[in-house]
């Protein structure tokens, strides 16, 4: 018997939970360093160089090399995490945020200006897929 | 003995904390947020208690991955603002007040609630933001504050009905105090967001407010709530909204009067919701 997941059925949508949270384990904990100055400083000098300090799969460190925010997640990344990343790069929370979405930083902030993304015809995966 | 006299609910956004620090908060897109709040600060100075039970969630700062407590209450005597990774808020430090911390500690745990006890602990933008949302920027915030962080980043989260318990195994807790303070408790997070994904930036204005009338007026039918009704209808982020039925639990079973509503989008990728809700 496998374990209700409801959540897996909300499409664009990754859930972390305890399993996404044991896969992302590293990759979250190398987020984490980030909030300190020294490290944000080593991590920037060379990239690859400081990944390489962490125990990550190789396809994590890609992710994060890409900024491939939608990948990270896929590999376990949660958000709040990942922000440190966008933080050391000098971005906004909406910008990493917009940048999930496939648009530009500016059809991102007209849209929630607009009033956001409708939940109409995004609730269901299959509402997804008909498109 | 000690009583809890009120409750506030708003939204904790990062983005409002920054627009207050930068000096932005006069500017078109900002302003309509801190309307909704004028009334609030002039309540809160009227209005203000001895202590705040301030309900909120950490995000990926003073826990990381290494532990990962559903319930922590902080027992310590002060509290840093925490650097998120843009440098910590230029707000004052947080005061707490242990005494009160370790009698709910003490009670609730004996309630059956497994709060992790914290003595030490930086706090972010969820527990600073609503702070200068209500207070402005003064030199130091009007009262103590008890942090009360929850789990709200790694799912499975606590369920609605386990928080609205635990809101009323506080109140029980407060009530059993010696000393005569009044106390409020504040829920903050929410509403309706969703930071992550290519559904990011959902917004729900009808899930939002049928979520402010029933937390008013059915906090007990709210509380049935599961949440997968939060993630597919208010975003994977809207799961915050839990928080809230503690601070509402916390509340008399009386019905309260209602002092202040507030609804705005958006403030940056968020819904802002916003109530003050009194004991009569």
């Amino acid at each position: 018997m496998a374990l209700e997941k409801p959540y897996l059925d909300v499409p664009g949508t990754t859930i972390f939970d305890a399993e996404q949270s044991r896969k992302g384990y590293w990759l979250n904990q190398f987020c984490m360093s980030l909030m300190k100055a020294a490290n944000r400083t080593r991590f920037k000098a060379d990239e690859r160089a400081y990944l390489d300090e962490w125990a990550m799969s190789e396809e994590q460190k890609q992710a994060v090399l890409a900024r491939d925010l939608n990948r990270c997640i896929g590999l376990g990344g949660n958000i709040y995490f990942l922000a440190k990343i966008g933080a050391t790069d000098g971005k906004s929370f909406q910008q990493m945020a917009g940048s999930m979405t496939g648009m530009t930083e500016e059809q991102y902030r007209d849209m929630m200006i607009a009033g956001g993304r409708s939940p109409d015809g995004n609730r269901y995966t299959h509402e997804w897929e008909k498109r | 003995m000690a009583r809890i006299t009120a409750s506030v609910y708003t939204s904790h956004v990062p983005a409002i904390g920054a627009a207050l620090d930068l000096g932005k908060s006069g500017e078109p897109y900002w302003q309509p947020v801190f309307k909704g709040y004028e009334f609030s600060r002039q309540w809160l100075k009227e209005h203000r208690p001895d202590v705040i039970l301030l309900v909120y969630n950490d995000h990926a700062t003073a826990f990381s991955l290494e532990m990962i407590p559903t319930f922590a209450i902080g027992c310590a005597a002060e509290f840093m603002p925490a650097d998120e990774g843009y440098g910590p808020r230029p707000v004052p430090p947080v005061i707490g007040h242990p005494e009160l911390a370790a009698h709910i500690a003490q009670s609730v745990i004996q309630d059956d609630f497994d709060l992790t006890i914290v003595n030490r602990m930086d706090v972010d933008h969820g527990l600073t933001v609503p702070l200068s949302l209500m207070c402005g920027q003064p030199q130091a915030w009007p009262c103590p504050v008890i942090p009360f962080a929850v789990n709200v980043v790694q799912y499975p989260v606590p369920s609605g009905r386990r928080c609205y318990n635990l809101g009323r195994a506080i109140r029980k807790a407060v009530e059993l105090y010696d000393e005569p303070l009044k106390v409020q408790v504040w829920g903050t997070g929410g509403m309706s967001h969703q930071l992550q994904g290519p559904r990011a930036g959902l917004i729900n204005r009808e899930f939002d407010n049928a979520f402010l009338d029933r937390l008013i007026a059915d906090p007990e039918g709210q509380a049935q709530v599961p949440h997968i009704d939060y993630v597919r209808e208010a975003g994977s982020e809207g799961i915050e909204l839990v928080m809230w039925l503690i601070a509402r639990g916390a509340m008399s079973d009386k019905p309260p009067v209602v002092r202040h509503r507030f609804y705005h989008v958006p403030a940056s990728n968020t819904a802002v919701g916003h109530l003050i809700l009194e004991n009569t």
